[in-house]
Parts: structure tokens; C-alpha cells; sequence
């Protein structure tokens, strides 16, 4: 295959990839979309394989001649791993999954930038040789912060590490210093210091993306997640401009700037200044929170199913302690039967509800409630008055109504769902403690809410046995 | 310690401070229980009841006293009962602070510690412990049953062979608690039901129960009822003639109108006055549950029931919650229990009378030999939401030179922000070679076509969104893959391990956003 050939494939490729991002606007297109990625992707990777290894010297031959073994074996093995790892995780899982899958783009940025720099290249003028050393440094750099950070959002995720965001004294100062340092090993480098300039950049890069996530809270993780997702596909683009490889420009810059969508959306839902997420930590409030009046009542599971009976319209509000009791099974069961009664039933999800953007809509998804019912914080806050019951499931922060009643909350401006409006609240959780930004919630403690207290998956379990 | 119920003294009164049921629920926060043989008689409790519920029974009210260390009774003590409050005794009852001068005086000088239950503050955590409500609650309900017996007439219209009837029509003059009890008997019943109340606030409320508010053609500020701890206050002269002129208008039109109307420590407001009962029709029915105070209404006489010249039934009596007596005491004994559950924090029998507790201290009259009558403001503001400060509505003139500005803004910071782009581009154009520009030129718009692409993003496909853009990250497999033709052994080894993982990555990524979006399905 000749370098014109695989140019044209590269084009067909890059449409391909943005086909298949635009397909996910809605459902069912969305199914498509996946198959042009496919495709798009099966495209590239064989014209790259059949294609010379340097497109300016034909004679060296395609990359599959170059080491065929290396290269099956490599495919091969990697594709099993991707393919079992696919089939088996749970959807409550897909977080930790996708914050693993972008650290394995930052390790590969960084060890193809280590390898461009072992690498013997000529360059016929100076200028160039700059922006070649400036491209392998940009790209190792994203590359380990990339690595390192979303291993560490990986262990939050998995629960593996403390969510609490870790804040070391002078952390900005730290910061700092470490991004000024590989600044001037940059210069080092570009003036002949040797290569040990780039690895003790990449060792400080490492620890950068370390540092950054573990001081970012667990309620922040969504954020977290796409911005990792955004940081991959920059790498991929330096990765690209090292190379040359228009492609993975292209394509490094679509997941890039998809990643910072994302992330500007996910701040946006929360009240957040993108840059303070980043900075890690939560805002310091400026006064003391509002005193809560009022008291926390229980309620036993008949109290809940009797009301369920009496009730024309339901809704029910999903957060993390559905993902994390594995409840949507059994929310998806009383979903079917309050229908098969003739009762309205439609689910609220706040936009950061879960630890991954649009978490909630998946699971439930998985459990085969109809996404129809499945709807938006703005396209459903208004419904709350004329609400009977509102169904809370292990979700806080999202209903909290300090976000708008309390100017001195963490939260104060956050947009949140008005559950309270409704006539009824109930509330399943499993103890009296906060949530995870650790805020009172006054929610609880209004008079027409009721807490229904136990894990998310057993209390459902004892009213679907009230409910038939 | 021991809870004691003595018999009501007052005539006719059939209402008792102790149910059987409370009485064990008493006994759990580890009260003993004493009673005064008969003291449930009316309530239709009698002593066998009791005593199965593990009370003691005494048989008469110097006994009880003796025993009892906390006294709990429905009416304000008469003055045989004064005689016997010694110190170290508690005192939880109805008791008038008010006007009631004698009574703490008695109480004072014999130190006793008196809670008077009408003095319970109006916070939502007090309402279990509001008798106020829960009696106002069952005066409205009987208020309307009482209207039914002296009407001669259905609630409800109906159309039956035997000829057309038309539905009664009901007007509540009041929303509090009694006001909103009357509407939802009245409405449950099928009468037509209107209701007025000088807060406008209570206008939902109203409409909430299903009757309909009738609205006064008033242009003057109406004064905020929330400030006064969701009570009604005094109106002024205009307001007034406003709301009578309404009532003119409409008083031949009701068949029933139940008035409600109470403004803390002063006499009734009258608001029926004797032309209006003159209009309506004969055989209609007022009840005046102001009559205590003297009453709405024109003619009410206290405790009777009078009928007019024209032929209106005018109902004024004054014990509507004791004529339900068996349910009037269990709210009334509930109201109690949960008064000692909170002056028993630790369950033990033991009376602690926290007056740092806004509850306690706010129905507390008298402590240790002080009165503590009239407490001070409650720390926490009344129930009803302060009405909101209407939003000046915008012009669309203002509207639309905000839009300007706001238009132009943008358009400013764009043009700016193209400006800064075209002099960093200048700046990289000046000094980097041309394959470089090249590159550069499809990474710009690359990222261009991302933003446009995102954008379009369905909220709830986020999750796929990114487990997609994450497989096709991996893109930089291409990377790896032509690094493959160096001679390096350790070039190689770091290729086969990029290659391995952008391969996970790839297939991985795809497979499970396959299988995410599989399970997305229509209803």
C-alpha cells in the first residue's frame, strides 16, 4: 500500500470516527455510530499495518514486514484482555473501567515519546528539531499525567483508595514548582543536556497527575473522569504531531475536545468553576450552615408500599447507593408493577448523579427500564408539585435544598432536583450520615419526607413483597 | 415518677388527658400511671380498660394529686385543683396564661412547674405536641357535622326520580387549622364550598381542599399573616369594609356558613353582622366557632344554639372537641405523650425540664417558684414562608436592549479572543517549519469539529460518549505500530507493550459501549 493510499484511508477513517461521535444524539443512532467507530478504526489500523513504515523511504518496507511476530502477538493478546474485561465488568462498574482504559492511552503517549527520543532522527532544519523536542515533551508530559491520574481515579473509584480529596499544605505552591522544574529540564533538553532531562520530567509528570487527582473529592469524580478522558485524547494529538500522523491529531483532538465538553457540562450541573475542581478540594463556605428544623422520621415498608397504592404519580430520583447496593434490578421490578397499575412512574436523574456522566441512565438501562421514562433535571424539576410520591434511592447532594436555601452551603447554587415540592418524599438509605460532599441534607428532616432506612436492595426487596 | 389524670371538673366536659393507649406508651419512657376512677368515663374509656393497660386506678382527686408527681388534664385548673399543686409537682394542662392570672399566682406560690399546652410554639417540631391544631382540627370537623343536623337539607346535589336537588353551598370564613378541617369535611360531604381568609397566602391552601377562595376586589398592600406566626392580625378600616361588602354580596347565596375567625388575645372579630343573617335564606345554618370569644357573628349566643326571626340556625357552642370526646382524647392524650418524650430524653421515669429546649420554655408558665409567662420569641421563626418580593416585571423594551448588550458582549469577547488566536497563530507561523503548519492547520479544525460534534450529545448517552471517545483514543496504537520498524531492542519492547494496551483499549472500549447501548430500549 502505498503512503497516498493509506492517506485516503485515514480520511475515510476520520469520518468514520466523526460519524460515530455524532451518532450518540440520540438512542437509537447511537447503535450505528459504535459500528462506524468500528469500522473507522479497523480501517486505520490496517492501512497503517499495510503501509510503508516511512512514507519518504519506500524501501524500508510495510509495518507488518518490519517484526510480524511482535506485532500479532501484541494485537492478539491485548484484544483477548479488552474482549474479557468487556464481557465481564458490571455495569455498576464502568467507572473504575473507563478511568483504567485512559491511563493505558497515557502509558502508550509516554512510551511512544521515550521511544521517538531513542530514536535516531535528521531534521534538515533546526526550527524543526525544536518543535520535535517540544512535541516528544508535550507528549510524554499529558501522557504520565494522563497515567498516573487515572490510575489514581481508578483506585478512588474502585474504592481502593480514600475518596476524600487529600490536601498536602501548599499544594498549588507544590504544583507549581513541579510544572516550572520540567519547564527548565525542557530547555536542559532542547539544548543537548541528554535524555535524562525526559525521564526526570516523566518522574515528575507521574507524581503531578498523582498529586492532582488525589486531591480532588469523590463527589467530584465525574468531573475527574472526563477530564482524564479529554487529557488521553490530547496526548493522542501530541503523539500525532510527533509523529506526523495527521489521524491521530484528528482524532487525539476530537476525544480531546469532547473530554473538555463533558467536563465544562458535568461543572456547569454542579455550580463548580471548572478551574477550582481542577485545583482540587471543596469551596470553603463562608459562614455558618443554616440550622436545620426539624427531625428525621422513619418509616417501615408497608407505610412506603400503602402510599405507593395510593398514589397516581410517581418518581423516583436514583443516585449512587442504587449503584453501589446493585438496587436497579429491584427498582426496575417496582417500576413494572406500579405500571402495571396504571400509575405514572418516571425517574429524575441530576446530572452528576453516579461518578461517571449519564451513570444512572446506564444502569438503569441495564435493569430495562424504558429510557422514555428516564428523564432530565430540567425536563422534570417543574413536574415535583404535582408529584404524590417521590422515591429518593441512595442519592443526597443532588436533593439537597441547602443548595437553594442556605447561601452559606458548599453546595449554595448548585442546581438540584426539587424532590421536597412533592407531597410525598421518601427516602431509602442506609443510615443517618451525609452524603458524600458530607452536608447536612434539610431534605431529610422536612415534614413530608420519610426515611426508609436500609440498604437500597433489601428495602426494595421488602416492597416488592407489599407490592404485586 | 408518676403521670397522673384526674377527672375533669368542668360541666360536660368529656374529654381525658390519658387514653389506655397512651398510657402504655407512657409507660415505655418508664412512667408509672395513676388515674381517677372515671376520669375516661365520657371518652368512653371505663376503669377495666385502663387497668388492663397497667394504670392505677385511685378512687378520687385528692388521691390522685397525692400521688401523682406530674399532673396531666385537658381544662385549666379550677381552683379545687390549684389548691392541691405542690412543689415538685408538674403541672401539664390547657391553662390560659393570659388570662389567667390567679392560676399562676397559685402556682407560683406553691412552686409548682406548669406547662400550659396552648402555649406550644408554632415550629413544625412542636406540631406533634399542638393541641391547639389537633382540637381545631376536630372543632372544624364537628363544626360541619353540627351545620349538617340543624340543616334540613343534602350536602351533596342530586337528580333522582323523585326530583332535582341542588348541592349546599358552604362558606368557611377563617383558613386555619379548624377553617381547612371545615373545607375538607364540607367538600367530602359535596357541598359547594367556598372559604375566605384575609391572608392571601392561604388562597392555595384553600384551593388545595378542594374549595374555592373567594378573592376581595382590595388594592391596598395586604399585611403579611406569616409575621405573626401564621395567624391573623387586625385590618384596617378599608380592608374590613372590603370584606364585608363581599360578604353582603354573597350571603344570600349560602346555605351554611361556618365562621372561624380568631386573632390571638383579643375578642372575635365580627364579621356577619346582623343584615347578613337577615339575607339569608330560612332554614340556613351558621356555626360560630369564635363564640368563646364572643363570635363572628351577630346573634351568637355562647353555648346555644338560637334560631332567628327569619328562620337561620345560629350554632354557638363552645365544646365542639368534647363532643367528640374518644377521638378529642386520643389526639389530646398523643399531644401529651409526646410532650413527656421530650421532657424524658433518657426514657428513665425522670422529668428534665430543659429550658434551654425552645419548646419547653416557650409552654412553660411557671418554673420553680418564677413565672416564665410570657416567654420569650422562639429562636426559630414561624412555619409559613415569608411571600416573596414580586420581581419587577421587564418592559420588553428592557428586555431587549439587555439582549443588545448582552449580544454585543459576546460579539466583543469572540472578535477578541479571535484576535488573541490570529497573533499566537502569527507568532507560530513566523517561527515553525511548514509540515508543521500543516499539521497544525487539521488539528484546529479538528478540534472545532469536536466541539460541534459534542454538543449534540444526548445527556444520558454521557457514559457511552465516553467509553466510546475512550476506544477511540486508541488510536494511538498507530503510534506504537510504526515505531515497530526501529532496530532498538528496548524501542521494540516499549511498542509491544503500547501496542498491547491500545489494543485492550480499542476492543474493550467498543464491546462495552456495544453492550451499553444494547440495553437501551423504548417502552
Amino acid at each position: 500500500m502505498n503512503a497516498e493510499l493509506q492517506t485516503a484511508a485515514y480520511i475515510a477513517a476520520t469520518v468514520l470516527f466523526i460519524l460515530s461521535l455524532g451518532g450518540l444524539k440520540d438512542q437509537e443512532s447511537a447503535k450505528r455510530g459504535v459500528w462506524f467507530g468500528i469500522v473507522g478504526m479497523a480501517i486505520a489500523v490496517l492501512a497503517t499495518v499495510f503501509g510503508p513504515i516511512d512514507p519518504h523511504d519506500i524501501t524500508l518496507g510495510t509495518v507488518l514486514a518490519a517484526s510480524p511476530v511482535v506485532l500479532l502477538i501484541a494485537v492478539v493478546i491485548g484484544a483477548v484482555i479488552g474482549a474479557v474485561v468487556a464481557k465481564r465488568v458490571e455495569m455498576t462498574g464502568m467507572p473504575q473501567l473507563v478511568a483504567m482504559l485512559h491511563s493505558f492511552v497515557g502509558l502508550a503517549a509516554v512510551f511512544i515519546g521515550l521511544n521517538s527520543d531513542m530514536t535516531a532522527h535528521a531534521f534538515p532544519t533546526p526550527a524543526e528539531e525544536v518543535i520535535h523536542e517540544i512535541e516528544i515533551f508535550l507528549g510524554v508530559f499529558i501522557g504520565a499525567i494522563t497515567f498516573t491520574g487515572s490510575l489514581i481515579a481508578y483506585g478512588k473509584l474502585a474504592g481502593r483508595i480514600d475518596g476524600k480529596a487529600m490536601l498536602l499544605p501548599g499544594r498549588h505552591l507544590w504544583n507549581i514548582v513541579m510544572v516550572v522544574v520540567s519547564f527548565i529540564l525542557l530547555i536542559m533538553y532542547m539544548n543537548g543536556a541528554g535524555a535524562w532531562t525526559l525521564y526526570l520530567m516523566t518522574l515528575i509528570a507521574f507524581v503531578i497527575g498523582v498529586h492532582m487527582v488525589m486531591a480532588i473529592g469523590g463527589a467530584d469524580m465525574p468531573v475527574v473522569v472526563s477530564m482524564l478522558n479529554s487529557y488521553s485524547g490530547w496526548a493522542a494529538a501530541a503523539t500525532g504531531f510527533l509523529l506526523g500522523n495527521d489521524l491521530l491529531i484528528v482524532t487525539g483532538a476530537l476525544v480531546g475536545s469532547s473530554g473538555a465538553i463533558l467536563s465544562y457540562i458535568m461543572c456547569k450541573a454542579m455550580n463548580r468553576h471548572f478551574i477550582s475542581v481542577i485545583l482540587g478540594g471543596f469551596g470553603n463556605s463562608t459562614g455558618p450552615a443554616m440550622e436545620i428544623e426539624g427531625e428525621m422520621i422513619a418509616i417501615d415498608a408497608d407505610g412506603v408500599a400503602a402510599s405507593l397504592e395510593d398514589a397516581d404519580s410517581v418518581i423516583i430520583v436514583p443516585g449512587y447507593g442504587m449503584a453501589v447496593a446493585q438496587a436497579q434490578q429491584n427498582v426496575a421490578e417496582l417500576t413494572r408493577r406500579l405500571r402495571a397499575k396504571g400509575k405514572e412512574v418516571r425517574f429524575a436523574i441530576h446530572p452528576v448523579a453516579g461518578r461517571l456522566p449519564g451513570h444512572m441512565n446506564v444502569l438503569l438501562a441495564e435493569a430495562k427500564v424504558p429510557y422514555d421514562i428516564v428523564m432530565e433535571m430540567d425536563e422534570i424539576n417543574e413536574d415535583f408539585p404535582e408529584t404524590d410520591v417521590v422515591i429518593v434511592i441512595g442519592s443526597n447532594d443532588i436533593v439537597n435544598p441547602a443548595a437553594q436555601e442556605d447561601p452559606n452551603s458548599p453546595i449554595a447554587g448548585m442546581p438540584v432536583l426539587e424532590v421536597w415540592k412533592a407531597k410525598q418524599v421518601f427516602v431509602s438509605k442506609r443510615g443517618q450520615g451525609t452524603g458524600y460532599s458530607g452536608i447536612e441534607n434539610p431534605l431529610f428532616f422536612k415534614e413530608n419526607t420519610r426515611m426508609y432506612y436500609g440498604d437500597a436492595k433489601a428495602s426494595l426487596d421488602t416492597l416488592l413483597q407489599l407490592i404485586s | 415518677m408518676k403521670i397522673g389524670t384526674p377527672k375533669e371538673l368542668f360541666e360536660g366536659e368529656a374529654r381525658v388527658a390519658m387514653t389506655p393507649s397512651s398510657a402504655q406508651q407512657l409507660q415505655k419512657l418508664g412512667y408509672d400511671c395513676v388515674l381517677e376512677s372515671g376520669a375516661g368515663v365520657l371518652a368512653g374509656f371505663s376503669d377495666a380498660v385502663y387497668a388492663e393497660a397497667g394504670v392505677e386506678i385511685v378512687p378520687n382527686a385528692a388521691a390522685l394529686w397525692e400521688a401523682a408527681d406530674i399532673v396531666a388534664k385537658v381544662r385549666q385548673p379550677e381552683s379545687d385543683e390549684l389548691k392541691y399543686l405542690a412543689k415538685g409537682k408538674t403541672l401539664i394542662s390547657f391553662f390560659n396564661p393570659a388570662g389567667n392570672e390567679e392560676g399562676m399566682e397559685a402556682a407560683k406560690a406553691a412552686g409548682s412547674n406548669v406547662i400550659a399546652m396552648e402555649m406550644v410554639p408554632r415550629i413544625s417540631r412542636a406540631q406533634k405536641m399542638d393541641a391547639l391544631s389537633s382540637m381545631a382540627n376536630i372543632a372544624g370537623y364537628r363544626a360541619v357535622i353540627e351545620a349538617g343536623n340543624n340543616f334540613g337539607r343534602f350536602f351533596t346535589g342530586q337528580i333522582t326520580a323523585a326530583g332535582k336537588v341542588p348541592p349546599a353551598r358552604v362558606l368557611i370564613v377563617g383558613a386555619g387549622v379548624a377553617g381547612l378541617a371545615a373545607i375538607g369535611t364540607s367538600v367530602a360531604l359535596g357541598a359547594v364550598t367556598y372559604a375566605f381568609d384575609v391572608r392571601p397566602e392561604v388562597a392555595e391552601q384553600v384551593e388545595s381542599m378542594g374549595a374555592e377562595f373567594v378573592y376581595l376586589d382590595f388594592e391596598e398592600e395586604q399585611q403579611d399573616g406569616s409575621a405573626t406566626g401564621g395567624y391573623a392580625s387586625v385590618q384596617s378600616e378599608e380592608f374590613r369594609n372590603a370584606q364585608l361588602a363581599k360578604f353582603r354580596e354573597i350571603a344570600g347565596d349560602m346555605d351554611i356558613v361556618i365562621t372561624t375567625a380568631l386573632i390571638p388575645n383579643r375578642p372575635a372579630p365580627k364579621l356577619w353582622l346582623e343584615d347578613m343573617v337577615k339575607a339569608m335564606k330560612p332554614g340556613s345554618v351558621i356555626v360560630d366557632l369564635a363564640a368563646e370569644r364572643g363570635g363572628n357573628v351577630e346573634g351568637t349566643v355562647k353555648d346555644e344554639k338560637v334560631v332567628t326571626d327569619n328562620g337561620v340556625t345560629i350554632v354557638g357552642y363552645t365544646d365542639f372537641p368534647s363532643r367528640m370526646g374518644a377521638q378529642a382524647s386520643e389526639l389530646y392524650a398523643t399531644n401529651i405523650r409526646h410532650m413527656m418524650t421530650d421532657l424524658t430524653p433518657e426514657k428513665d421515669g425522670q422529668i428534665n425540664h430543659n429550658m434551654e429546649d425552645d419548646v419547653i420554655r416557650g409552654a412553660t408558665v411557671t418554673f420553680e417558684g418564677e413565672i416564665t409567662f410570657p416567654p420569650p420569641p422562639p429562636k426559630i421563626q414561624a412555619i409559613a414562608a415569608q411571600p416573596k418580593k414580586e420581581v419587577k416585571e421587564k418592559t420588553p423594551e428592557e428586555i431587549k436592549a439587555e439582549e443588545e448588550a448582552a449580544a454585543r458582549k459576546a460579539g466583543r469577547q469572540q472578535i477578541g479572543l479571535l484576535v488573541a488566536g490570529a497573533v499566537i497563530m502569527g507568532l507560530i507561523g513566523l517561527y515553525a517549519p511548514a509540515a508543521f503548519m500543516g499539521h497544525f492547520i487539521v488539528f484546529v479544525l479538528a478540534v472545532f469539529i469536536g466541539f460541534q460534534v459534542i454538543w449534540g450529545v444526548s445527556h444520558s448517552l454521557h457514559t457511552p460518549l465516553m467509553a466510546v471517545t475512550n476506544a477511540i483514543s486508541g488510536i494511538i496504537i498507530l503510534g506504537s505500530l510504526l515505531q515497530l520498524g526501529s532496530g532498538s531492542w528496548i524501542v521494540l519492547l516499549l511498542a509491544f507493550i503500547s501496542i498491547l494496551i491500545a489494543s485492550i483499549n480499542i476492543v474493550g472500549g467498543f464491546m462495552v459501549t456495544r453492550r451499553m447501548l444494547q440495553m437501551f430500549q423504548k417502552s
